[in-house]
């Protein structure tokens, strides 16, 4: 009795993660049927990730610091942030086209089979493409590694950094793409906190006032992407005087917004009426 | 007449997703504030860096962020509807209609940019306005240059756009073309930094390429970097392009036509 209960928790667990294994097969099998298409695809994700970041080193051209960071410590902030919403964008990207599917018709389809709902969305879809930012952000964030004095804790840290940020985008896509449960066509008002996420996270807190860094910390906790983390990997006292306490807070903060994510979503497909038709 | 129906329909068409809309514009401030702090920062490190002050690079900011949507400059807008239509096959129907192809495009799109202007536009900049300290147009000349040059603007993007789209008569998908120049168009039309910033001969690259005629010169003719002559230049350098890339449209569309086989009867 107690086996079979426990082979079932097994089964319940890795049912989702197996259906959501056959369906990204699925898709990259589609995906590589117009190769030449594919090929510009990969090159071109990777052309636009170079640049962004040729964007930043640019800038460097004509001053020495940002907000007193020079340009490898920029790059450490650059690679975390962009591993961490590559990593979110590739296993569930497709989560921003909710409302598409509540227009036309394909989340009735998706609510009548045996797979968890989120699971056919996030896999919907899947392209081997965004492997192209993750790629990138890696190689900027391996270029700026040399400048952190590693030790066992720094190490640690820059591990949780990575998971806990990837789960921090995981949380954000999910949460400001539920807004299409209500308004089916408004996708882009998620862009401003997961890409607006990103692109702010790539700058030090200290551009930014100290209001706005507050608001980072304690309201849309967004600064723990990767700023907290990377002030204990550099070994620098915070800016702003918050407590040092907060360097290591960041998969708390993960594991809170990925819960109230989850919250939201569940709140959506409960509220969630079809279209009809 | 034609094409002012053409256009007209395309800017109602858009503006019926009104939630899409607020979002958007919504998007954009965020996107406004976020450039305006770090170029704010840039400039307090480099007061002169490109030759401008802390203003006219935030003034930048706004007016990128008013023309990102105007301009298309990810892609999207009448020419994602051609390429769907030639991976569909229905492009054989508008090619036997006794109307340019182009035409007929470029006024959709007009049509769409100017509901983009109107609304994606004018909306962030009034935010923009409220929350930073924005240059307005530097002269009355530079106020008309700047309105005349945001058509030829969109004219230039449409064309490269629409030359994305008609790579779909030989690759079927146009979305890895579509990415690659959206990639080439953000970085080199000054959308992800001013290409007055640009070192050397990358610099000298980036402004003769047709990209900067969708963001750097209407931005540097609004902050009044452009005047007399050399005003009509930058608009005659935006005109210039604006009429190569239309016929290099045309004469794409004359090839693909020869290689376009209608199935069925």
């Amino acid at each position: 009795m107690a086996e079979t209960s426990t082979t079932s928790v097994t089964a319940r667990l890795w049912h989702p993660v197996a259906r959501y294994g056959d369906m990204v097969r699925l898709w990259v099998r589609a995906e590589l049927s117009y190769p030449a298409s594919f090929a510009m695809l990969v090159v071109g994700s990777m052309l636009i990730n170079a640049l962004d970041f040729a964007g930043i080193a640019i800038m460097f051209s004509s001053i020495d610091s940002l907000g007193g960071f020079g340009l490898r410590e920029i790059a450490l902030l650059y690679g975390a942030t962009g591993v961490g919403i590559g990593i979110a964008d590739t296993l569930i990207g497709s989560v921003e086209r909710i409302g598409e599917f509540i227009r036309t018709g394909r989340l009735d389809q998706m609510l009548t089979k045996p797979v968890p709902l989120l699971v056919q969305v996030c896999s919907d879809r899947f392209t081997l493409r965004r492997l192209g930012r993750i790629t990138q952000a890696s190689v900027v964030m391996a270029w700026a590694l040399p400048i952190v004095d590693w030790t066992p804790s720094r190490v640690l840290v820059a591990l949780l950094m990575v998971v806990s940020s990837s789960a921090l985008f995981f949380g954000l896509f999910v949460l400001f793409s539920c807004v299409q449960f209500w308004t089916s066509d408004a996708s882009e008002f998620a862009n401003a906190f997961t890409y607006g996420g990103n692109t702010l996270t790539q700058y030090p807190l200290t551009v930014f006032p100290r209001e706005l860094a507050i608001a980072l910390t304690v309201v849309l906790p967004i600064a723990f992407v990767n700023w907290y983390p990377c002030l204990y990997l550099l070994g620098r006292p915070d800016p702003f005087g918050f407590p040092e306490w907060l360097q290591f807070c960041s998969p708390l903060a993960a594991a809170l917004v990925v819960a109230a994510a989850l919250l939201v979503w569940r709140t959506g497909v409960r509220r969630y009426t079809s279209t009809g038709s | 007449m034609l094409h002012v129906a053409v256009a007209s329909r395309a800017f109602r068409r858009y503006s019926t997703y009104r939630a899409a809309t607020v979002a958007g514009v919504f998007t954009n401030s965020v996107f406004g504030v976020i450039y305006s702090f770090a170029y704010l920062a840039l400039w307090k490190a480099n007061p002169d860096a490109g030759g401008y002050d802390a203003v006219d690079a935030v003034t930048f900011v706004w007016l990128g962020q008013a023309l990102l949507m105007t301009v298309a400059l990810w892609g999207g807008g009448a020419t994602d509807d051609l390429a769907e239509r030639i991976r569909t096959g229905d492009v054989a129907i508008d090619l036997y209609r006794p109307v340019d192809l182009v035409g007929w495009y470029l006024a959709s799109d007009l049509g769409r940019a100017a509901y983009h202007f109107l609304t994606r536009g004018l909306a962030p900049t009034v935010i923009g306005l409220l929350l930073f300290d924005i240059a307005l147009p530097d002269s009355p000349a530079a106020a008309l240059g700047f309105a005349l040059s945001i058509p030829l603007a969109v004219v230039v993007s449409f064309a490269i756009r629409f030359l994305v789209a008609s790579t779909a008569f030989w690759l079927l998908d146009a979305s890895g073309p579509r990415i690659l120049t959206g990639a080439l168009a953000i970085f080199f039309s000054g959308m992800s930094l001013p290409l007055v910033l640009f070192p050397g001969w990358l610099g000298g690259l980036a402004e003769a390429l047709p990209f900067s005629a969708m963001i750097q010169v209407p931005n540097d003719i609004w902050l009044g970097r452009h005047t007399g002559l050399d005003l009509v230049g930058a608009l005659a350098f935006q005109a210039g392009w604006a009429l190569a890339l239309l016929l290099a449209c045309r004469f794409v569309l004359a090839l693909a036509t020869r290689k376009l086989v209608v199935q069925g009867g």
